[in-house]
């Protein structure tokens, strides 16, 4: 019907004679989870190890077949674009840091003058798209296929989620070993990676809304695990709820996108990128779309105003919160903003263009969850902030459209944030399940050596130091700014987004440095120590002091409670000092950093000539679509300033740091971030503090402004209809009703109706009374009247004839 | 001309059978005035046959004199049984299709 089905057929159509076998049969990514989710449900209480090895073992099937996946990606990429296939061999030899690892270059430089007609004809990449028509259901016109699709950053996520998961799964075998919901949690795993590697892998907007609530699903059982703590319940309804909220947005998105760029007729996510890259789409029509679908990426994505839920999430057990911040949930929505990249791309008028709401939306997360991670007591809350920081990032990436750089980030972020969080499973692990760094932490470098020197690897990856990979991931995107002309090709001039991302490179670094340094270094703070001040109880009397508000938030007292975390962890409270965790949990941590130290070779920038051609931005070839259906982006280059830049600052924010707490370990008397240390803040640093400490007011402003002023005028509200219109509506209709009633019986029933009825009897009878007394029994009478009859019968005839 | 005379006396024979079935008491004398009626209808089948110059009515007389045959053998039947349980044939008093 138009040239988006023909193209989507067409390129379903080339791509399947030149694809590998998985990217043709991607269904078994989400089978393999789903199958497990059963078999763990089923039968998982008869195994020997309560259904985990079963997990385990589909998630490494799972991440297998996302290396193999990764390998054909990249020789389907090779064959589309050229076939300069020299260096083959090269293709699969970096799988483990990212599909796209090395291989040849599709420098132009290379190019003999002859083969540029070839290489312009070969510049589209297919994806690899399988659809099974009318498998799922259709409505009048419209065929709800079930397919998958197949593209470079979908398998970049097959990868990454594969490999968390993983990981996640071995983790937990040791870190909730012997919870009373053991199985069900392994279960739930198993289902929440299915859902998420679905959502990676539809290719029409229902299949992906499925996943999406489907994701929403697990994330709301995973972070309820331990429902009999109202806290924990109470955090996982308000994580399902939040993202209730957006949903309505993605729902309005989808449906403007589906009568505008799918034409009415066409779900299908090719079919309406490809519209929406054309131009064809009226620009408003795809500026409502991706309004709309904003509000859903806020709420699922964590972004500011609707990120509320993401630290109150810290309440599932420390795997979920990794799996969740790393691999699935949170980034779904980042994902989300670019599969229909060109939907925004087009809608917000990304290019040329020096702000849009993508943009400031992500930027002022980035610094609202960087400021927000400095006065949190919890680790895990540091690291919640840290994600909604780092989403904000990656959204304002996409916002300013360095496309390869957010994924890019992705990848990385999702590395070293994983290895954080377990990092800080493991701490909690040792400290008697809290997570409270004030009280039970401190000079843990000394008890758990690989736990720190992971640690201090995620945390210098994600803090941006030079040469691991958050430092290259960050640099892309604040050089895709294209800021102060400071870097060149970015595809807008995003000064402000510039500015904001370099200021929360510093307090990354700054909050990071705070967090290690009350977690690893000085003295163990923990129960059992003989350094430890639980006598004083300064913080409490600083708590109450300045958390007015406290009331308003579940976890605003969270120093009463962070020991109970994970209190339901049948492990016996680890009496004495704390203790290195076992090989479960230490060599995910350590894969894991040692991917967030590699993965920056991944997108070696362009402008480094001394690289050979074909390992630069191995990224951006293989993962990025060069296809029909995504828009024309520029490409910013590397930029030495702002490198500088960023990583001067950052060192500042962490010098900053350093100076404050050497200020603490002298015993300052000014100095408050010790459990011992003083109780008052004055003037200005007083009012910041309470104003991050109670989250910017959001939970205040949502629960007792929104709900609260909302709720008592309804209420009164709909006491008043209820009264005054149902009521009398009710009474009216009852009233003339009964009138009606009484009209009936007494005139219509008594008196019609049984007249008719006794009417019809009596004259029944009355005429029945006159005929009997003709039936005399007399055979002579009888003949009489016969006689009779036919006497007048016969007259009659005579004389009518 | 001639025709009239045998209508007449059929006519004639037919009210006096009428009367007889209409008056009389006795269930005897009532099949014997039957018996007038239906010689009536003969009569007029074979006036009207000889008058048209065909056998058929000559043929339906014949019939209807069976029929009458077989009729007063079921009506002396009955009579027979009437007066076996009543002791007597006085059609007055056999009304047991009394409404």
């Amino acid at each position: 019907m138009t040239p988006a089905v023909l193209f989507a057929s067409e390129t379903g159509a080339i791509a399947a004679e030149s694809a590998g076998w998985f990217l043709k049969n991607a269904w078994v990514f989400p089978a393999i989870p789903f199958v497990s989710f059963l078999l763990i449900l089923f039968f998982g209480k008869r195994m020997p190890k309560k259904g985990a090895e079963v997990g385990v073992a589909a998630l490494s099937l799972v991440f297998v077949c996302a290396l193999a996946a990764g390998a054909q990606w990249v020789s389907h990429v090779n064959s589309e674009t050229g076939g300069h296939g020299a260096e083959p061999s090269a293709d699969t030899t970096h799988e483990d840091d990212a599909p796209s690892a090395a291989a040849h270059a599709t420098v132009k430089a290379e190019v003999e003058p002859g083969a540029e007609q070839a290489e312009q004809v070969h510049h589209v990449v297919h994806p690899v798209v399988t659809e099974w028509k009318s498998d799922w259901w259709t409505i009048g016109r419209i065929d709800f296929g079930i397919g998958t699709f197949v593209d470079g950053q979908a398998v970049m996520m097959l990868f990454v989620v594969g490999l968390i998961s993983l990981l996640v799964h071995v983790f937990s075998t040791d870190y909730v070993a012997g919870d009373i919901r053991y199985t069900h949690y392994f279960a739930f795993l198993s289902l929440f990676t299915a859902s998420m590697l679905l959502l990676v892998l539809a290719n029409n907007l229902v299949m992906f809304i499925t996943a999406w609530e489907l994701v929403g699903v697990c994330s709301f059982a995973l972070i309820g695990h331990w429902w009999e703590d109202q806290q924990n319940s109470n955090a996982a309804l308000k994580a399902f709820l939040t993202n209730r909220v957006g949903d309505i947005g993605l729902l309005i998105g989808m449906i403007v996108l589906f009568f505008t760029a799918g034409r009415g007729e066409s779900f299908n996510i090719i079919d309406i990128n490809v519209a929406a890259a054309s131009g064809a789409v009226s620009h408003t029509a795809l500026l409502v779309a991706s309004l709309c679908l904003i509000a859903a990426v806020m709420s699922k994505s964590g972004q500011f105003i609707l990120h509320t839920w993401l630290p109150d999430a810290m309440a599932g057990p420390t795997p979920v919160s990794a799996l969740i911040h790393a691999a699935t949930m949170v980034v779904a929505g980042v994902f989300m903003v670019a599969r229909l990249y060109p939907v925004f791309f087009s809608g917000l008028s990304i290019a040329g263009s020096p702000i849009n709401a993508l943009a400031a939306i992500g930027a002022i997360t980035t610094m609202v969850g960087g400021s927000l991670a400095f006065v949190q007591r919890d680790i895990k809350k540091v690291l919640a902030y840290s994600t909604v920081s780092q989403l904000g990032y990656m959204i304002m990436a996409l916002g300013v459209g360095a496309w390869t750089a957010a994924m890019f980030h992705l990848m990385t972020h999702a590395f070293f944030k994983a290895c954080l969080f377990l990092g800080a499973g493991s701490v909690s692990h040792a400290c008697n399940h809290s997570f409270d760094m004030k009280q039970d932490m401190g000079g843990l470098r000394k008890y758990m050596p690989r736990t720190h020197v992971t640690f201090l690897i995620g945390t210098l990856a994600l803090s941006g130091f030079p040469l691991l990979s958050g430092f290259w991931s960050k640099d892309e995107i604040l050089a895709g700014t294209g800021g102060f002309g400071l870097s060149e090709g970015a595809n807008g001039n995003y000064h402000l987004m510039l500015v904001m991302g370099l200021m929360t490179g510093a307090m990354t670094a700054a909050y990071m440095t705070r967090c290690y340094w009350l977690t690893f270094l000085g003295e163990w703070r923990g129960a059992d120590s003989p350094n430890a001040h639980h006598g004083t109880h300064g913080h409490d009397d600083e708590a109450v002091a300045v958390t007015v508000l406290a009331h308003h938030d579940d976890h605003a007292a969270e120093h009463d409670v962070a020991g109970a975390h994970d209190s339901h962890d049948a492990h016996d409270a680890h009496a004495g000092l704390p203790h290195e965790s076992g090989p479960r949990i230490t060599v995910p941590l350590m894969v894991l950093a040692a991917l967030a130290t590699v993965a920056s070779v991944a997108n070696i920038p362009a402008a480094f000539s001394f690289v050979p051609a074909s390992w630069r931005l191995r990224f951006e070839h293989y993962i990025e679509p060069k296809s029909l259906y995504f828009p024309k982006l520029d490409h910013s280059e590397f930029s030495p300033v702002i490198a500088i830049i960023s990583v001067v600052a950052s060192s500042i924010g962490c010098a900053l740091v350093v100076l404050y707490f050497r200020k603490v370990q002298a015993g300052d008397p000014k100095a408050t971030e010790l459990t011992n240390g003083p109780v008052s803040r004055g003037g200005l640093p007083k009012l910041a503090y309470g104003v991050l400490v109670n989250k910017f007011y959001l939970d205040w402003l949502y629960t007792d402004v929104i709900v609260a002023t909302v709720k008592g005028p309804i209420a009164r509200g709909a006491n008043w209809f209820n009264k005054c219109v149902l009521d009398a509506i009710v009474i009216g209709a009852a009233t003339v009703s009964k009138r009606i009633a009484g009209f009936t019986y007494a005139v219509l029933d008594q008196q019609v109706v049984d007249g008719v009825v006794n009417g019809s009897g009596i004259k029944a009878a009355e005429t029945g009374g006159f005929l009997r007394r003709m039936q005399n029994g007399r055979v002579q009478g009888y003949a009489a009247l016969m006689f009779g009859a036919t006497a007048i019968l016969a007259g009659v005839l005579v004389l009518a004839i | 001309m001639w025709l009239n005379q045998f209508l007449l006396l059929g006519a004639l024979l037919f009210c006096i059978g009428v009367y007889g079935v209409l008056a009389r008491r006795n269930g005897v004398m009532v099949l014997m005035s039957i018996e007038l009626l239906l010689n009536a209808v003969n009569l007029n089948f074979i006036a009207f046959g000889a008058y048209h110059g065909t056998p058929v009515g000559q043929v339906f007389a014949l019939f209807v004199i069976g029929v009458a045959a077989a009729e007063v053998g079921v009506g002396l039947a009955i009579v027979l049984l009437i007066y076996r349980n009543r002791s007597s044939i006085d059609l007055e008093s056999v009304d047991l299709l009394k409404g």
